[in-house]
């Protein structure tokens, strides 16, 4: 067992702390202020390939791991829990199933423009009826001709109105399982700017404020019928299997909220003074830190194994990850806010206000434990695997 | 076209610089990175490379951990990487380090040779002006800009009220200034392609027509008596009082501040 990092992933590092440092930082409370989406973040993000990082150099990506992914996601999130969710969005939930399930034709036509960060994806599985029980969808698609016609809604879509891609789920007929009537479920590519799909309402968060969540409207929205993603009736599989790879990109930004936290604590206590010297001389202080500092390392050390996990899939198609990607989200999540939390407390009054990033870090970190399967869906993943 | 661009890897002097107690750097304590001259040096070939499809090579003396900037070079564009190193060549001063770097460009090829204008850690500028005269070379030191046209290079030299505009022809010698530019990013493809590449290792033997009393501490003419932190100065700050008497009240204030009076 190997717990040390790559040259290469130590040069990575360095290179999306640096970025993240020097263009991220500089706009993170503004953003989040003026619930802004960055997009002169975004091109540089594009300009560099980091919107295409895990995708094979042959469909215009970096051809690097999922490793490197996460520790972008996880320093982009140090500064900012906003960018951290949009590269994770458009290329776990939208790159990702169109790298996995499309035809050759999809991933030329989608897949390579997304991975060279000229388009932006997103994914839109939840509907107000349909959140963790996706069996609640009531978006429909009937094949009409040629073309798939989409009927319905889906909410929270990260990215929303700023993606040019989007990967749709929609109930396609229905299917008798194990005696039952299911909903038969199918995943389908949508552009933007396609007649009859519009944007609706504006999600106004308590965190993530820069993201651009918006609810998606399909009226007889008429999609070409070669833009079905996958089997028809497959989508269920295909939307968990891509939350399975979601869960790595969001554990890796709740992990990043949490160190970035912990990061700007360390600095503030021993700068900060009281009772005559720095508060990071007080004992509560240091064993606040020490349990921070140790849960930040220990779901670190999850998210990276899962990221690994997936890797060992990419290459031979069998490895699972679900478990493994479902225990780092639980327990990145939880120490996201549970860090971030501790850290508004060991700033004081000061951590309450705004212009202390800490403040910001720990509304953003809430988000972690309900996104991409809560924490109670992770541990049902969890929990349904170790009693099988 | 081919670029030679000469790099250092420095100790970081961003958070202050460490001595060990009989003087010398305490490079071990400082975080090591490419010379930021050298790095404006390299953005600049790479814009040539943008531009003109140049061919890039990144050539430096050191450690053989120097090879980390020269994977950075190539993470960030660059063609090719070579590393002079060799225990002969240790504790060279600027004539010793120009002497070898000289012998080894003499096995290169290249149109034009861009160095940064002087290293963070030694500041004395000299290096690439020697290069340049060991090569016999025309040098343009303190770049701003450049542009090229035909066989000839046109630069903007910066000087401290002014800046002169200069030509040569090709091959000649460049040296840049941090200000040149906005080094590029590294890519992270590039990283994966930068860590399986392979860097180009010489030694004492592959330095063409040099003297071996010219090179590593016994031919460097330099001896250090002594190496001291400079003194660091805070920004200051400048005030457009109305009138003198506002002038002298602010500085009076300030001195009663800081209890100076």
């Amino acid at each position: 067992m190997d717990f040390s990092l790559s040259k290469e992933h130590e040069m990575a590092r360095q290179l999306f702390k640096e970025f993240a440092e020097n263009e991220v930082k500089p706009l993170a409370q503004e953003i989040d202020e003026q619930h802004r989406f960055p997009r002169e973040t975004v091109d540089k993000m594009a300009k560099y390939g980091f919107l295409g990082i895990p995708v094979p150099k042959e469909y215009g990506g970096q051809g690097c791991d999922i490793l490197t992914y996460a520790m972008c996601v996880e320093e982009l999130s140090k500064v900012c829990g906003t960018t951290g969710v949009i590269v994770s969005a458009h290329t776990s939930l939208c790159v990702d199933p169109i790298m996995t399930f499309g035809t050759e034709e999809q991933k030329q036509k989608y897949a390579v423009p997304l991975a060279k960060g000229e388009k932006l994806g997103a994914f839109g599985l939840t509907e107000p009826g349909a959140g963790t029980d996706a069996q609640g969808q009531q978006t429909k698609a009937v094949l009409d001709g040629d073309e798939w016609v989409l009927n319905g809604s889906k909410c929270f879509i990260t990215n929303g109105k700023e993606a040019d891609v989007y990967v749709i789920f929609a109930v396609t007929g229905k299917v008798e399982k194990r005696g039952k009537m299911m909903k038969e479920i199918s995943a389908f590519i949508v552009e933007k700017g396609t007649p009859g799909f519009t944007f609706g309402t504006k999600e106004n968060k308590m965190g993530i404020c820069g993201s651009s969540t918006y609810e998606l409207i399909f009226t007889d929205c008429r999609i070409p019928k070669d833009n079905l993603l996958g089997k028809q009736g497959k989508g269920f599989n295909i939307a968990m299997h891509t939350l399975d790879g979601g869960r790595i990109g969001i554990a890796a930004q709740a992990l990043g909220l949490a160190a970035g936290a912990l990061e700007t604590t360390i600095n503030y206590v021993k700068e900060r003074k009281q009772f005559g010297r720095a508060i990071g001389a007080f004992q509560n202080t240091q064993f606040q830190l020490a349990d921070m500092a140790t849960k930040v390392e220990a779901a670190r050390m999850l998210v990276y194994k899962a990221a690994r996990a997936k890797d060992q899939y990419q290459k031979d198609g069998k490895t699972s990850y679900s478990v493994e990607a479902a225990m780092a989200k639980l327990c990145a999540a939880e120490v996201a806010m549970e860090v971030t939390t501790k850290a508004v407390q060991l700033h004081g009054g000061y951590g309450y206000i705004k212009e202390y990033d800490v403040e910001r870090m720990m509304r953003d970190a809430k988000i972690t434990e309900i996104y991409e399967g809560t924490s109670e869906v992770q541990r049902m993943v969890i929990s349904a695997n170790i009693l099988k | 076209m081919k670029v030679v661009v000469c790099i250092k890897q420095v100790p970081d002097t961003k958070g202050g610089v460490k001595f060990n107690p009989d003087g010398t750097l305490d490079r071990g304590a400082m975080l090591a990175i490419m010379n930021p001259d050298d790095k404006a040096g390299l953005e600049a070939a790479l814009r040539l490379k943008d531009q003109y499809g140049a061919e890039v090579t990144v050539l430096t003396m050191g450690l053989p951990k120097a090879t980390d900037v020269l994977r950075e070079a190539l993470a960030m564009g660059a063609d090719k990487g070579v590393l002079v190193t060799d225990r002969v060549l240790g504790g060279a001063d600027t004539w010793a380090t120009s002497t070898t770097i000289a012998g080894a460009l003499r096995n290169m090829e290249y149109d034009l040779i861009i160095t940064g204008r002087q290293a963070i850690d030694g500041d004395t500028a000299q290096v690439g002006p020697q290069i340049a005269e060991h090569l016999g070379l025309p040098v343009i030191s303190y770049a701003q800009e450049i542009k090229i046209d035909g066989d000839k290079v046109i630069v903007k030299r910066q000087y401290d009220d002014r800046y002169h505009m200069l030509e040569s022809k090709m091959p000649c010698l460049i040296t840049a200034l941090s200000e040149l530019n906005e080094p590029r990013y590294m890519t992270p493809g590039g990283i994966f392609d930068a860590v399986a590449a392979e860097i180009t290792t010489w030694g004492r033997a592959d330095l063409k027509d040099v003297d071996d009393g010219n090179l590593g501490l016994n031919g460097s003419p330099t001896k250090i008596a002594k190496a001291s932190d400079k003194v660091r100065k805070g920004a200051g700050e400048k005030v457009t009082p109305e009138s003198p008497e506002d002038a002298v009240a602010y500085i009076v204030g300030k001195l009663d501040e800081k209890h100076i009076i």
